[in-house]
């Protein structure tokens, strides 16, 4: 689950790590106020959307006073604000984060992930802040400073110390450093995060440092054990039909194609994506209904599939080992009933009872078509959307 | 001889009183393989289907000498059943159970490395089965066949898949592996490959991996350095929109990184047979026979 950048500094905060003073609005008008509480001086006010890229895009301005801050905070919200991450439809913004403006000397970069392969949470800092960090992975690897942490032991306080030098941060800043490192580490165990993310963490004219962005992101699976976290979802940064799908359990992702896919596991849910863009057609979705595949979860998917007025044909494709094709071509046959679904539907099913489920279907005097396996149902789905 | 479970497999299921252990209980017995009891704390002393349920695992390793174990608790205990099983020394233990929190997986990782007799597969796997031996999980047995072709792979119906089309072909299989699409995972496919290398009753491998991480990129160095037998390999994902996660945890492309064609590409480039389809990969496996 991600969350809003003020939602992240605040949680952050918590934890100990500096951030700038500031307030998040949920009206243009306001901005003015916040403005004049952070004592009058220049501020900057910034788009709060779950994308990177947002000053590039316009959402991120300096304002030198509370006046100026009113007329900017006018522009932004209700804006289309369009980043390299939100794709060309862009989002809309209405939420405003508004902020002391700091005098900057350096912009470094601090990061926290688990890294796959060792199987542990891995530091990541550099000299190169405001950058994206794969950029710098990409073209200057020896830029980047890794710790990893031994999830026994902890983060021991020489592995800050590393770092800090490796950034040529030197004096008191090597401990200021060090209490933010340890911070954030706290704030990632304790939150159950997946990723958290300073870019830039600033050092001030005046040596301090400071959180100037913050971005994190949570372990869906660990949700359950913080149900404050879970409040921080917002729901309007996500697509209307991932939502609806997602109170019925099922894993749906919105594509831009025209073939409906339903399909059980996840593994060949992607492999049937592929196999339609391989046959020359384009998916319109994932969709994972899970291991029961009931009557129930067939509707609901459905509903789904048909909500998407893109989709000129549906492809099923269950292999099911133990599940019995009799009950679940009568589930299909059923949902298509009531829902009165009109596109033609191919269906690929394995498990038992497989010949008794496709004459069922094929005396349903319904529009559909099955298919002995995935290629030949990737083939008929293809030529009945042109 | 097949790899990891065997004749000698003397299987204990964790969580069997659930509707779930209970059932894939059944199968794995109705399969042949010898299931010795089960384990649901507080239930101990109790019998459920005809088996003995204990409290413990140590206790139940002590009084049926279980080997090996699978694992069907909730995701919020899973983890702390895992690290139970290596403390009472099992060779080998099957994690099924989807949504542990990466966190807990962690931890029970760290303290598996200090019990280097434990193998860990999965977690959120459809187990493995040697076909005609033994099975600990949900692969359906039915659709196996026995025979000389190795499967591992990260996504459970897509190995039924496999299976399917080697079975249809009439190629069968030495043992099927299904290693879990979760971002930590007990057993790799690099551990999976040097254990079908050393097997005499394994002659080609089919390895299916999916967008996410770098795992494949670490078997195609492995294959291409120590691997002799033929591999045929599919990536699912090709098609996957980047920074999406793709139903398993695991399955994500972040930050540009772990599409399926740098995966593709690595595996070609280390002499396997990548097919594009899905649909080819029992017929990859027959040419390459």
């Amino acid at each position: 689950m991600k969350i809003h950048e003020y939602q992240a500094k605040a949680i952050l905060a918590k934890y100990g790590v500096p951030v700038p003073s500031g307030e998040a609005v949920f009206k243009a008008s306001d901005a003015k106020g916040v403005a004049e509480r952070l004592g009058g001086g220049t501020v900057v006010v910034k788009a709060q959307i779950h994308a990177g890229g947002r000053g590039k895009g316009g959402g991120v301005k300096l304002a030198a006073n509370p006046a100026e801050a009113d007329k900017i905070a006018t522009q932004i919200f209700g804006m289309t604000l369009v980043t390299h991450q939100t794709g060309p439809e862009g989002r809309i913004v209405s939420r405003l984060l508004v902020e002391q403006g700091l005098p900057i000397a350096r912009e470094l970069y601090l990061g926290l992930v688990i890294d796959r392969a060792a199987g542990r949470p891995v530091i990541m800092a550099s000299q190169d802040g405001g950058m994206e960090i794969e950029t710098v992975a990409e073209k200057t690897p020896e830029r980047i400073h890794k710790e990893y942490v031994n999830p026994a032991t902890g983060l021991a306080p020489f592995q800050t110390r590393k770092l800090a030098f490796a950034l040529g941060l030197e004096g008191d800043q090597v401990g200021k450093f060090g209490k933010m490192v340890t911070a954030l580490y706290n704030a990632f165990i304790g939150t159950d995060a997946s990723l958290v993310e300073i870019n830039p963490l600033i050092v001030t004219k005046a040596g301090d440092l400071l959180a100037l962005d913050a971005k994190m992101t949570f372990d869906d699976s660990a949700l359950s054990r913080h149900p404050g976290l879970k409040e921080l979802r917002d729901l309007d940064e996500e697509d209307a039909l991932e939502v609806e799908a997602s109170k019925f359990s099922l894993n749906y992702i919105r594509l831009d194609g025209t073939i409906g896919c339903m399909v059980n596991g996840a593994g060949l849910a992607m492999a049937t994506m592929d196999i339609i863009k391989l046959a020359g057609g384009e998916p319109a979705n994932f969709l994972d209904v899970g291991g029961g595949a009931n009557k129930e979860q067939i509707r609901n998917a459905f509903k789904i599939l048909m909500s998407d007025k893109n989709v000129r044909a549906v492809l099923i494709n269950i292999f099911g080992g133990i599940l019995r094709c009799d009950i679940l071509a009568a589930g299909v046959i059923a949902a298509v009933q009531e829902l009165g679904v009109r596109v033609p539907i191919v269906i690929r099913m394995e498990g038992t009872n497989v010949e008794e489920g496709k004459q069922m279907l094929r005396e349903s005097a319904l529009n559909f078509t099955t298919a002995n396996s995935m290629g030949e149902a990737a083939r008929q789905v293809v030529e009945l959307a042109k | 001889m097949a790899i990891l479970l065997d004749q000698t497999t003397r299987l204990l299921v964790q969580g069997l009183t659930g509707k779930e252990g209970t059932f894939h209980a059944k199968q794995a017995q109705s399969y042949g393989t010898t299931v010795v009891g089960g384990v649901t704390p507080g239930k101990g002393g109790t019998t459920h289907e005809g088996w003995p349920i204990f409290n413990t695992v140590a206790e139940a390793v002590r009084e049926t000498g279980a080997n090996t174990s699978v694992i069907f608790v909730p995701a919020a205990f899973a983890a702390d059943a895992v690290m139970e099983s290596a403390d009472a020394g099992l060779r080998l233990v099957v994690c099924i159970t989807e949504g542990i929190p990466t966190l807990d997986m962690m931890r029970a990782l760290t303290y598996l490395k200090d019990r280097p007799a434990t193998r860990l597969v999965g977690p959120n796997c459809p187990g493995a089965i040697s076909p005609g031996k033994a099975k600990a999980g949900i692969i359906p047995g039915h659709i196996c066949r026995e025979g000389r072709i190795g499967i591992v792979s990260k996504s459970g119906t897509l190995t039924y898949e496999a299976i399917h089309q080697l079975t249809q072909l009439g190629m069968g299989q030495s043992s099927c592996i299904g290693i879990g699409g979760d971002p930590l995972i007990g057993t790799s496919f690099v551990d999976v490959l040097g254990l079908f290398g050393d097997d005499p009753e394994t002659d080609a491998v089919v390895m299916i991996g999916e967008i996410g991480g770098t795992a494949e990129e670490e078997a195609a160095q492995f294959i291409r350095k120590t691997f002799k037998k033929p591999v045929v390999g599919f990536i699912a994902g090709q098609t996957a929109p980047p920074g999406r996660r793709m139903g398993h945890a695991g399955a994500i492309i972040a930050g540009g990184k772990g599409t399926a064609a740098e995966k593709m590409a690595a595996l070609s480039a280390a002499g396997v047979t990548v097919v594009k389809s899905p649909a080819d990969i029992g017929t990859a496996v027959k040419s390459l026979l």
